[in-house]
């Protein structure tokens, strides 16, 4: 609206239309009057309440009496390094890592079929398919996992009917991913993991395949490439972009919630359950703000990494 | 891209496998709706009922939780309809100083975990001494929803041009005629449509709200009750099929409302 010359008006009558009249005669004013309210909203609201949380991590807690001790300290920052607590956070970075890595392997056919050859119902299928899951209540999800991976759900019924229970058995009884049941091992939980944030790695894959010409593929097979080479020298770095886009939801989604690793899992914390307990039951905010700052820094990081590799225009 | 030859064999398989990973747990929860089994999650389920959908509707604290849910996302959609578009419109339309903070800071509260939202949100009520209510809830929400609305305003703003609302004011018609006029028609499906998502994402929102809710218990709460101590299962089947319609349904719209809205007037500038 600044390119409006304010010459081509003429003077109109009520109060209403003269004060719209100035307000558009004054792109400016416009403007400003256009962005004050989400500034006044995001600024007051959330940006205002995200500082009052980095303040009181810099805050601490008072072993003996447990009130918050008032004065700025990095003792709440320390604390994040003791053993107990830095495995939590190697613990969520590496499942974050790993749901990403599998995410991308299981996302990379899909929006290849679904960008190169799906065309017309197939193609609305393919979008249903990925929408529905995507929009479709996060709990719910959860707990439709909850029923697959039940000791006496669909799962271990179908393992029993294929005669492949020794294999799930040989899965769980492996170290660390193991556990008594695929519903409270870490192997559970990055199964859901993967399931829930699938479709964000997905779309910003398929939209960055569609852009690839299908004729720079048939350019490489015609100068020779196997189709392994034509896929690991053309259409892999072309699709990185995406790759990394998805990534991004994919890591940060991990990284901060505390639901699946509660419901299905086993009963070593995550992150986001440590920022729970901490500021719930445990009544120690500085802690718990001292932990919220550790996904604020790796996704800056990671962010700040995906911008140089061109993520954002995959968007 | 799009190629006529035919898919490979591995990559239909691999694609098809992926599209059954993603719908079959969906489709497994409509299942379990009518089973007869009420202690455990068996399968294959030894009957079918339709005796628990009655039981449901008759639970007042399931639809205690429906009506705060729907009145929270009702509010928040609406509050997030009119601040989206304003900053659709300044973003979409005009450059000034700040345009890039802004479109960062309305893109924030998706992009960082809503542990944070949560947290901050909860932290700042108690520094404020604010009671919890259906508004502090309501805050929580409106704030990640405004993006969604946004997104889809800003996206059918860059493709109306803006001739026509020149056009309409050497006309004759007045800032007010021009908006109810010329831009509402223009930008209303995708506003429609930012709206439903905007209302499905707040009505399933949990993390967020565990924080800003208190005692009060909306739907995704009660669910997540369930989750942590099942007490009532059946019950639960019955409202997470009824959840699932709620969110997909609104889903389905909006799909229609902006594949046809590719064609807006005035759109080759």
């Amino acid at each position: 609206m600044s390119a409006i010359s304010p010459a081509i008006f003429a003077p109109r009558s009520g109060p209403l239309s003269r004060a719209v009249d100035w307000v558009i005669r004054h792109p400016r004013m416009f403007v400003f009057l256009m962005v004050l309210p989400i500034t006044l909203w995001l600024g007051i609201v959330y940006i205002g309440a995200l500082i009052a949380l980095l303040i009181q991590s810099f805050f601490s807690i008072d072993e003996y009496s447990g009130l918050i001790v008032h004065e700025f300290t990095l003792k709440t920052y320390a604390e994040l390094f003791r053993s107990y607590n830095l495995d939590i956070i190697i613990r969520t970075v590496s499942m974050a890592a790993a749901v990403t890595l599998a995410s991308a392997v299981i996302a990379f056919p899909i929006a290849y079929f679904a960008a190169r050859y799906a065309r017309g119902k197939w193609k609305a299928l393919f979008y249903i398919g990925v929408m529905l899951p995507l929009w479709s209540s996060y709990l719910v999800k959860v707990y439709a996992w909850k029923l697959v991976l039940a000791k006496e759900g669909i799962l271990n019924w179908l393992f029993a009917k294929l005669h492949l229970t020794w294999a799930l058995e040989a899965a769980l009884a492996l170290p660390v991913v193991g556990g008594n049941s695929l519903s409270v091992s870490y192997l559970g939980t990055f199964i859901v993991f993967v399931y829930i944030w699938l479709p964000y790695m997905i779309i910003p894959v398929q939209a960055a395949l569609e852009r690839v010409p299908a004729p720079l593929l048939e350019a490489a097979a015609d100068l020779g490439a196997t189709p392994g080479q034509s896929f690991r020298m053309v259409l892999f770095p072309l699709a990185m972009p995406g790759i990394v886009a998805g990534s991004i939801f994919t890591f940060s989604l991990t990284l901060g919630d505390y639901i699946i690793p509660q419901i299905i899992g086993s009963s070593r914390l995550f992150i986001g359950q440590a920022v729970y307990t901490q500021q719930g039951t445990a009544g120690n905010i500085p802690l718990a703000a001292a932990f919220t700052v550790v996904p604020i820094v790796i996704m800056g990081l990671y962010l700040w990494g995906a911008r140089k590799m061109g993520a954002f225009d995959a968007l | 891209m799009h190629s006529d030859n035919r898919a490979p064999l591995p990559l239909k398989l691999a694609a098809a496998g992926g599209l059954f990973f993603l719908l079959a747990p969906i489709a497994l929860i409509f299942v379990y709706a009518f089973t007869t089994e009420e202690k455990s999650f068996q399968w294959p389920p030894p009957g079918f009922t339709l005796k628990w959908i009655g039981v449901t509707l008759n639970r007042p604290d399931v639809w205690e939780a429906l009506f705060l849910s729907l009145r929270v996302a009702a509010i928040s959609t609406v509050i997030a309809l009119a601040l989206g578009t304003l900053t659709a419109a300044a973003v979409a339309r005009s450059r000034f100083f700040g345009r890039e903070t802004i479109s960062l800071l309305v893109i924030l509260p998706i992009a960082l975990p809503g542990i944070i939202t949560g947290i901050s949100l909860r932290s700042a009520f108690s520094l404020l001494e604010i009671p919890f209510s259906t508004w502090t809830i309501v805050l929580g929400h409106a704030t990640f929803c405004i993006v969604i609305v946004y997104n889809n305003a800003v996206a059918r703003f860059r493709r109306t041009s803006g001739a026509l609302i020149d056009a309409a004011m050497d006309l004759g018609a007045d800032g007010v005629q021009t908006f109810t006029l010329v831009i509402l028609p223009n930008i209303a499906t995708a506003l429609l449509a930012g709206g439903m998502l905007a209302f499905a994402l707040s009505f399933d929102e949990v993390i967020v709200t565990t924080f800003t809710a208190g005692q009060q218990t909306t739907l995704p709460i009660w669910m997540l009750e369930e989750l942590v101590r099942p007490r009532q299962r059946p019950v639960t089947n019955v409202v997470a099929m009824a959840v699932v319609l709620v969110t997909v349904l609104p889903i389905l719209a909006a799909y229609y409302l902006t594949r046809d809205g590719e064609h807006t007037a005035g759109a080759e500038k």
